[in-house]
């Protein structure tokens, strides 16, 4: 089992660790639900040390990523952030990544999941065998911690020493983060306004106690991965293994917007024979109860008597239940014929049906 | 402290046997790890519940977990006010929160007394 640097802070701050995609890890601190509420309240703070992280740089590296993904790697501004798939021969995915151009260099900074890193790693050196370039895994070297929620740029901007007002969405800066020179970016994977830091490995611990101390007057607390998972599906963002996997491709998956046809990817041949086959016959939708049953992975979908589709994730929704729109949330590919926003079905759990209705994605939108 | 006249089973169920006569409920070790609790689903009177097997479910916000039935024989009684009260779970777990009464045909024999069951709890972090 992997652990991260932040390890024994999460222990001793009463978390329930669990074993994630190999690695030891803060589930939760005081229950997911609290959590999930602080950060759309306020801030929390996330260890995200498990993710993998990595560098590529050389003369080929940007034709090396128009090669290895999806987006189109040429026109990422430098100091921008895309979003993008890594997708096998057959189109179907193999890991949601993204991707950092460096401002200065012909560099960039590359965000994998932990539970694909080690095959994401072997394809990435695989493809890079025909350029000139270097994949250089900094896992180990460098750390990841998150903050999030509304709060997040007051909280940081005491800690940081570039201008955090000035960086937009989706853009990353060099900066020092108490008195820690690192690498920040605006991004996240809850919904909410927040910042991702890539932590010079060794000063881990001096960040998050930062982080905590700044952000006390705003009552910023650590949060685990379980209301990382709530929030980021009521945001309406796939999770690997969930709503995307090695059996789903990026168009019935609502994320054609990452895939840009104008260079030759891995998977690019196969979208098109899917495109001209007029799809794959089912899309993946979002779908809210108001039953007490959640819909879970896996629970078929239903029409009347016809299972129609399967749920990928599902959920309680604590912003949805406080604002009274629905109970739970779910994620499932369901039949063309049904996806429908408005479309009336069900979901099954131990062979009785639950109402749900088909709802637009994401189920939770911040006010801008 | 746990109750010393309940008896313990791996799985986190406890269970009062008085003449041929069990209740079950779930122990607090259980309801601490599931945490958040949102759903729970137990069997009708005059159904019949299994040694070892599901006799209902507990669902958090993250999961859903089976109850495993410590004994077998015919629930007598069903706790109807505990799903709508779930909070119960943590504050009495051995009193309030009780599940099912069953009229015993059979108990496991795997079940432990308090002291065994702490060790169990301890040991399994």
């Amino acid at each position: 089992m992997q652990t991260t640097a932040l390890e024994s802070v999460h222990v001793a701050a009463g978390a329930r660790m669990v074993p994630f995609a190999g690695w030891n890890m803060p589930v939760q601190y005081r229950g997911i639900l609290e959590e999930a509420k602080t950060v759309r309240e306020r801030a929390g703070l996330f260890d995200l040390g498990h993710m993998g992280r990595v560098k590529v740089y050389g003369p080929e590296a940007e034709a090396f990523l128009q090669r290895l993904q999806t987006n189109d790697a040429a026109s990422i501004k430098p100091g921008r952030i895309r979003y993008a798939l890594i997708l096998d021969e057959d189109g179907l995915t193999q890991d949601d990544i993204l991707l950092y151009r460096n401002p200065a260099d012909d560099g960039f900074f590359v965000v994998i999941n932990a539970g694909n890193a080690q095959r994401d790693l072997e394809r990435m050196r695989a493809v890079a065998a025909d350029f000139d370039c270097t994949v250089e895994d900094c896992t180990q070297s460098l750390g990841m911690i998150a903050i999030q929620g509304p709060r997040s740029e007051d909280i940081t901007q005491q800690l940081c020493s570039g201008d955090l007002a000035s960086l937009g969405y989706y853009a990353w800066m060099q900066t020092d983060v108490c008195g820690v020179p690192m690498t920040l970016s605006r991004t996240g994977y809850t919904g909410e306004d927040g910042f991702e830091a890539y932590v010079p490995s060794g000063h881990e611990t001096k960040v998050w106690n930062a982080f905590l101390e700044a952000g006390a007057a705003h009552e910023l607390t650590p949060i685990g991965l379980g209301a990382r998972d709530t929030l980021r599906h009521e945001a309406g963002m796939p999770l690997y293994g969930h709503e995307i996997d090695e059996t789903t491709n990026p168009l019935e998956a609502n994320l054609g917007w990452a895939v840009k046809m104008n260079h030759d990817f891995i998977g690019k041949g196969a979208l098109e024979r899917v495109t001209a086959a007029g799809g794959t016959g089912r899309k993946l939708v979002g779908l809210t109860t108001h039953t007490k049953r959640c819909p879970r992975q896996g629970y078929p979908i239903a029409a009347g008597d016809q299972t129609v589709g399967a749920v990928c994730s599902g959920s309680i929704s604590p912003t949805l239940s406080a604002a009274g729109q629905a109970t739970n949330i779910a994620t499932a590919y369901v039949q063309d014929a049904f996806t429908e926003v408005g479309t009336e079905l069900s979901f099954v759990v131990r062979g009785k049906a639950e109402p749900c209705v088909v709802t637009p994605l994401p189920f939770y939108k911040r006010a801008r | 402290m746990r109750p010393e006249d309940l008896k313990y089973q791996q799985t986190h169920e406890w269970v009062k046997i008085e003449g041929d006569t069990a209740t079950i409920g779930i122990t607090d070790h259980a309801v601490s790890h599931l945490s958040d609790l949102v759903f729970l689903d137990l069997p009708a009177a005059g159904s019949s519940v299994t040694m070892g097997e599901s006799f209902g479910e507990i669902e958090s916000v993250k999961a859903v977990s089976p109850l495993i039935s410590p004994v077998s024989g015919e629930v007598l009684e069903s706790n109807e006010t505990l799903s709508d009260s779930l909070e119960w779970l943590s504050e009495e777990p051995f009193g309030k929160a009780w599940m099912i009464k069953v009229k015993l045909t059979d108990t496991s024999g795997d079940l432990m007394d308090a002291a065994a069951y702490d060790a169990h709890c301890t040991a399994e972090g």
